[in-house]
């Protein structure tokens, strides 16, 4: 729907089905104007499409996991350059050990390559967060990825309302390439930079990432005005007004969260949720005023830095540091173990009663008999 | 919110009776949502597939638990995979089968209230029409009229949306003889075939 015209990727699950229609669509001629470009590895795929990008044409690739991380040189290369690349990235966890199913560890990993990372809620937004990219990803000169939780939303069937082809057309114009390798008006782009001028380019990536904010936000905003339809953005609040408690997540989460809170206000209990859309550029603002009337925050999230703990809930905490509110972290779902709003709805009733500590990472489904059985006590 | 929880192996095609049940629950109006469980993706392994219908929006991701409905599309996963956890006293069984089969033995299988559960000759009735052991869309016929969670012309509708040309027609046929093979009372209440039925009990076969 988007008109990519150079889509270059190497299948690994749960991305091969994309990857795979996207070539049938080629082949059939369906997508015109494209070039599918086979490639040996995920390294050549972002290689290839840092190529495309650069002489203007508009490309496209997929990853997941191991094949995210096998691609990460040249995915802080396309950042760097400023080429307006979109990816989607069909969530899974990265080994050892091996596992095929979905967690948010691939994605985070690459958290400071600069790129853009936006994370669909469910098949409806995963779909219009692609429309969404490639704008953001055009009117920025910044690379974005669509994040989906590998089959949670991957494989999922769900009603989807497809726009119309000359709706998309009249929401995603033409690329027109902010530079452009022209052997007509031959240039260099990458070369070395030295230490005279390396810091002014990371600065500049800095200042459009901020600027970036503003464009995820207007970007969702004409998208709402174009069809009819709230998608994308920021962040998304559900139930947060004259909310004590809010539970904040990303992903294919957020769905199980809105039920949970439902539940728990018809309990008594004043409880919010909020989604993050968009996890880089980082909403401070944003998180600060949909979280500043809360007492308790807790941050769930399918990833996590080993070592240190959560990674979205430091981001939370240092937005809100100069807020009399705590904010609980916890992980779960690593390795496609699945999020049930039973233990969501645990964890949001453990922090309402304060009976989670802070300064700690809490696991919200730990196994303890299989780690009894394993000789961990 | 009606649940239905389908296990099979590799290649019957459990993934696509899941998401054909949500097209033809959507095309009657209704909200739904199909998503599998893969284990490494490879001919033969088990696989589960869940579908939700419901009359409102269905907002969150989750494997079904508690499912109103379990098919079983292979027989040889009663003692292989817990195809039965979960179920309640008021979940239907639906079980391919063309031999003699009890569910003794079988984790949860005194769970099955017995007038709930039925068995249909799903393969062996797909190996007649289709010329192809792939028996979904039997089940899935069977499965509308054991459950009226969706009418038959739904189904069809599903299949003929999933399918072209003559593998669709053929399909339709089998799902419509498994629809007619489960046998209804003038109350509109599932009438058991039985637990342990020898021969099957559709398609005419011995």
């Amino acid at each position: 729907m988007c008109r990519p015209q150079v889509v270059a990727a190497y299948p690994i699950s749960p991305q091969t089905h994309i990857v795979e229609a996207l070539s049938d669509l080629v082949r059939t001629g369906e997508l015109a104007q494209c070039e599918y470009l086979t490639v040996e590895s995920e390294f050549a795929a972002m290689s290839a499409c840092i190529g495309a990008s650069a002489v203007g044409a508009r490309a496209y690739t997929a990853s997941a996991s191991q094949g995210l991380l096998f691609m990460a040189e040249a995915v802080f290369n396309a950042s760097g350059l400023g080429l307006p690349i979109v990816m989607t990235v069909a969530n899974r966890a990265i080994g050892a050990p091996i596992n095929i199913w979905n967690d948010h560890s691939d994605a985070m990993a690459l958290r400071d390559a600069g790129w853009i990372q936006l994370y669909a809620a469910d098949v409806q937004e995963a779909t219009d967060l692609h429309l969404q990219a490639f704008v953001v990803a055009e009117r920025t000169s910044l690379p974005v990825m669509v994040c989906m939780d590998g089959f949670v939303l991957t494989h999922a069937v769900e009603e989807v309302d497809l726009p119309e082809q000359e709706q998309v057309d009249a929401f995603v114009p033409p690329f027109v390439p902010q530079q452009l390798l022209d052997p007509d008006d031959p240039v260099t782009i990458g070369a070395m930079v030295g230490p005279e001028a390396f810091t002014e380019v990371r600065y500049l990536m800095q200042q459009r990432m901020d600027t970036a904010i503003g464009t995820v936000a207007e970007v969702a905003h004409d998208f709402r005005e174009a069809f009819g339809r709230s998608s994308g953005g920021l962040v998304r609040g559900y139930r947060l007004e004259d909310a004590d408690t809010v539970l904040v997540t990303l992903g294919s989460v957020a769905g199980a969260a809105t039920e949970v809170v439902d539940e728990l206000r018809e309990q008594g209990i004043a409880a919010g949720t909020l989604t993050l859309t968009c996890f880089r550029p980082w909403p401070d603002e944003a998180v600060r005023e949909a979280l500043a009337g809360a007492r308790r925050v807790v941050v769930l999230e399918r990833a996590f830095s080993v070592g240190r703990g959560s990674i979205v809930g430091q981001d939370v905490r240092d937005s809100l540091h100069d807020l009399p509110v705590t904010v609980v972290e916890a992980v779960g779902g690593l390795g496609g173990r699945p999020v049930r709003r039973s233990d969501v709805r645990r964890l949001v009733e453990g922090v309402a009663a304060d009976l989670l500590p802070t300064g700690r990472l809490h696991f919200l489904d730990l196994d303890h008999a299989l780690l009894a059985s394993a000789g961990v006590r | 919110m009606f649940n239905v929880r389908f296990h099979g192996r590799g290649g019957q095609g459990v993934v696509t009776a899941a998401e054909m049940l949500s097209v033809a629950a959507f095309d009657c109006g209704l909200h739904a949502q199909a998503f599998p469980t893969f284990g490494s993706e490879r001919t033969g392994a088990p696989v589960t597939s869940y579908c939700r219908v419901d009359d409102r929006p269905i907002r969150f991701h989750e494997p079904i638990e508690e499912p109103q409905a379990i098919v079983v599309q292979d027989p040889t996963l009663l003692h292989a995979v817990p195809v039965l956890a979960g179920v309640q006293p008021s979940s239907y069984v639906l079980l391919n089968t063309s031999r003699e089969l009890s569910l003794a033995g079988v984790p949860d299988g005194d769970r099955v209230a017995p007038d709930r559960l039925v068995t249909l000759a799903a393969t062996d009735l797909a190996r007649e029409v289709l010329g192809r052991p792939v028996p979904n869309t039997a089940l899935l016929g069977a499965l509308a009229a054991l459950t009226g969670v969706v009418p038959l012309e739904a189904v069809l509708v599903a299949i003929r949306q999933r399918f072209a040309g003559p593998v669709a027609e053929a399909n339709v046929e089998l799902a419509v003889r498994a629809h007619a093979s489960v046998a209804h009372d003038s109350m509109g209440t599932v009438r058991a075939m039985g637990p342990a039925r020898a021969g099957g009990t559709v398609g005419g076969r011995a």
